[in-house]
């Protein structure tokens, strides 16, 4: 081997670089997100799978129907009415956005921009 | 052909993926093939770079790109034709991080006349450009993934990667410049007809598999969308050795992830290989100082020394004189006897 020093010194800072996410998770805890509910309420507008992948489209629908076509009927779901709204609609039931939203976003870097528009409700406890 | 048979190869590994998915192989799918494909990578990657680095160079490559180091009078160009190590650094940061050599590309062209004209060719360094960067920060960004806590790089780049703000979740700007990058490079080759000429099969298939890995991640990210948090947790499992698949996850990350890993096993054996072989090009390396400093062919054989001129007139001088060729030095006088004592006999 030729520059052996150099070659090496290369190897060592590409391996390092590839091997990013191992040596540094080992600096921190993980934890896996529980988001919270706070309140009683079984039933959703859509099942958890759908709400799971896909509420962003869901929301983001809504404000489409809602805020630019101004069709503010309400949907009903199973015999429940829901309104279609973040504050006066999801949040009536997923009460907390530190305990519920923050929580799965904080975890994957989602930094969603719905209070640009909103006024956020206040934080109860 | 050249473009059918690695086109069909990746569709294969597509349809074997999903298949596998389906199958309930997702433990194979999902942590034994990427871990064995990243040992591979790395592997492979340093067995390469080591045999390369086993290969000796014996002198300095001077390129013809700038004016070497002369006269003082004549103004020496730092960059293209350095004689110090700084001036290799400068040259070495701006191929890696510019493509310096790409954008010196010319193309022959011959028109009317006929003429032959030799014009500038900007494409493969423009679209070059183009796919390397977007593809670096989506690694980068992928890294949101792999590590929990999240470095601190992670929001600056989705910040700036996605400060378009539009639609839901919002376009990465990096997602559509690699997609157009590729599409791109691929046109290069189909249009251009002497890049056509010598494009191989192992060409397109790189592109099309990377295409297909940024298609498939484009697809879960705004129409096909899965559980990113059960991803995740698979992701971070993988990289704390400790992997478990929570709940279902669609087949479309499956087959991401199995193309993900086909390039990684594939990186070492192929052109790709340039990410490690950049930094070994003699030609741009290399400080051109065959001038300063005097080096050694290592493969000399130590029992040869060295044979000045002087010495091998030394050696042959009575059979040069004797054949008329000019001699620097002429024969010793007692050497002139033996024509005389020749004549006698």
């Amino acid at each position: 081997m030729y520059d052996k020093g150099k070659v090496i010194t290369g190897l060592v800072i590409f391996v390092l670089i590839v091997t990013f996410p191992v040596w540094y998770n080992v600096r921190g805890a993980q934890h896996i997100p529980n988001p919270k509910i706070l309140t009683k309420v079984k039933h959703c507008v859509k099942p958890l799978d759908y709400m799971r992948a896909d509420h962003m489209k869901l929301l983001i629908d809504w404000r489409y129907e809602v805020v630019r076509e101004g069709d503010r009927a309400k949907v009903t779901v199973d015999g429940v009415q829901y309104e279609r709204s973040l504050v006066n609609g999801c949040m009536k039931c997923h009460v907390s956005e530190k305990k519920f939203c923050d929580q799965c976003h904080e975890y994957v870097d989602v930094n969603p921009y719905c209070w640009d528009c909103h006024i956020k409700p206040k934080e109860t406890e | 052909m050249k473009i059918l048979y690695p086109f069909i190869a990746v569709i294969g590994l597509i349809v074997i993926a999903f298949l596998g998915a389906e199958a309930g192989l997702s433990s194979l799918f999902g942590i034994v093939i990427p871990y064995l494909a990243i040992i591979i990578f790395l592997v492979g990657f340093i067995r390469k770079v080591v045999d390369w680095s086993k290969s000796p160079v014996p002198f300095r490559i001077p390129t013809t790109c700038g004016q070497a180091n002369s006269l003082p009078w004549i103004k020496q160009n730092k960059i293209e034709c350095p004689s110090t190590m700084s001036g290799v650094l400068k040259r070495m940061f701006l191929e890696i991080f510019l493509f310096r050599s790409l954008f010196r590309n010319t193309q022959a062209d011959i028109y009317d006349g006929p003429k032959l004209r030799y014009g500038s060719s900007k494409y493969l360094w423009l679209f070059g450009l183009m796919f390397h960067y977007s593809f670096l920060v989506i690694i980068l960004r992928h890294m949101r993934l792999f590590t929990d806590p999240m470095p601190f790089f992670i929001p600056i780049l989705r910040f700036g990667d996605g400060f378009l703000q539009i639609g839901t979740p919002p376009i990465m700007m990096s997602d559509v410049v690699i997609l157009t990058g590729l599409l791109l490079l691929f046109c290069r080759r189909i249009f251009l007809p002497k890049v056509r000429f010598i494009s191989l099969p192992a060409d397109y298939f790189p592109l099309f598999l990377i295409f297909a890995i940024a298609s498939t991640g484009c697809l879960m990210r705004y129409f096909m969308r899965t559980d990113v948090i059960y991803i995740k947790e698979l992701a971070v499992g993988l990289a704390t050795f400790h992997p478990t698949i929570a709940g279902h996850i669609s087949p479309l990350f499956y087959i991401h992830i199995f193309l993900v890993s086909s390039l990684l096993i594939y990186f070492p054996f192929s052109k790709l290989m340039h990410m490690g072989g950049i930094f070994m090009s003699p030609t741009r390396n290399l400080a051109n100082n065959s001038r300063m400093v005097r080096h050694i062919n290592p493969w000399n054989d130590p029992n040869l020394t060295p044979h000045s001129y002087a010495s091998y007139e030394d050696e042959f001088r009575e059979f040069m004189v004797e054949a008329g060729i000019p001699v620097d030095k002429e024969l010793p006088p007692k050497a002139e006897e033996t024509p005389a004592a020749e004549e006698k006999a």
